[in-house]
């Protein structure tokens, strides 16, 4: 049996047929986890429409330079994860496996940043239902903006962390020779589950960094 | 999609989002009012169309992942629709 073949599961008709089924499936769970992130996106444009100025002013104690960096962060591992997709495709072992462990690394960063954030507003006595205490106006609109802040970021930096997760198997796959330019799906779907946690961050960041101004 | 995209129109969409991130912070210290809110969601809209098209290669695809892709976006439209309708015509009175 030839390599093409062997790669080409027999209800398909061939392996572009096949290839694209993964992907039109992996568009439907994404389109799962629009739904699941629109919810939260809903919430907070609701609360917001209900209390600019709170939201505003509740905004400015986040840390805008740590959430450029880590802006910056995703967006470059989004560029490393395309890159490890091209890598497969062109039968390049090593490179995938090293940009792999980039896009990793890259996560692990934002995470890191996140808990510097994290901890920042924890001393600042900024998260609700443990040491909330405002020191401007209307304290329970701005807590009700950090509640929601707390909840998308925390989702999102789940998200990330169950990519990492994956990757990390998907790199223990590459190194093991699992893949060709025949065969690279989970190199791809990973890839656009990746992307898609990047754009979840790219409304995030203005939502709830920008909004008030500086 | 048949062939792989060539690296360099990765690097050069990096390059676009990197610019397009330091447009939208600038633009927070820009007092622009309720207009800083419809340029930093379109500046967002527009960084996801390039990661969209070009990093998740829908430029690249047949009809029918558009189809896929884009119904999430419509299902979202419909619950932003739907719900906004009501909290934002709240207050106001239909009278004769």
């Amino acid at each position: 049996m030839s390599e093409r073949e062997s790669a080409l599961a027999h209800q398909f008709d061939d392996v572009r047929q096949q290839r694209e089924a993964a992907t039109l499936g992996m568009w439907i769970f994404l389109a799962t986890e629009v739904m699941f992130f629109g919810a939260l996106f809903l919430g907070f444009s609701v609360y917001r429409a209900a209390y600019p100025e709170a939201f505003a002013e509740a905004s400015r104690h986040t840390d805008l330079l740590l959430g450029s960096v880590n802006t910056v962060v995703l967006l470059t591992s989004s560029l490393t994860m395309a890159l490890a997709v091209h890598a497969a495709q062109t039968d390049r072992r090593e490179t995938l496996v090293r940009l792999l462990l980039l896009t990793m690394l890259l996560g692990a960063a934002f995470l890191g940043v996140k808990g510097v954030e994290y901890y920042e507003e924890y001393a600042a006595h900024l998260v609700p239902a443990l040491n909330f205490a405002y020191p401007g106006d209307h304290p329970e609109q701005a807590e009700l903006y950090f509640y929601l802040y707390f909840a998308m970021t925390g989702l999102h930096a789940l998200h990330i962390f169950a990519g990492i997760s994956v990757l990390a198997a998907v790199a223990f796959m590459a190194r093991r020779g699992r893949f060709s330019p025949l065969y690279y799906t989970p190199v791809e779907l990973t890839g656009l589950y990746w992307h898609f946690v990047d754009i979840v961050w790219v409304f995030l960041f203005p939502l709830l960094y920008l909004i008030g101004g500086r | 999609m048949d062939r792989p995209v060539a690296t360099k129109i990765y690097y050069r969409v990096w390059i676009v989002l990197v610019i397009l991130l330091a447009v939208t912070v600038a633009s927070a210290y820009v007092h622009l009012g309720a207009l800083s809110i419809a340029i930093n969601l379109a500046i967002a809209v527009a960084k996801a169309l390039l990661i969209l098209l070009f990093f998740m290669h829908l430029r690249y695809s047949s009809r029918l992942t558009w189809l896929f892709a884009a119904a999430g976006f419509v299902w979202l439209i419909i619950l932003f629709g739907l719900t906004l309708s009501d909290y934002l015509t709240r207050g106001r009175l239909f009278t004769l």
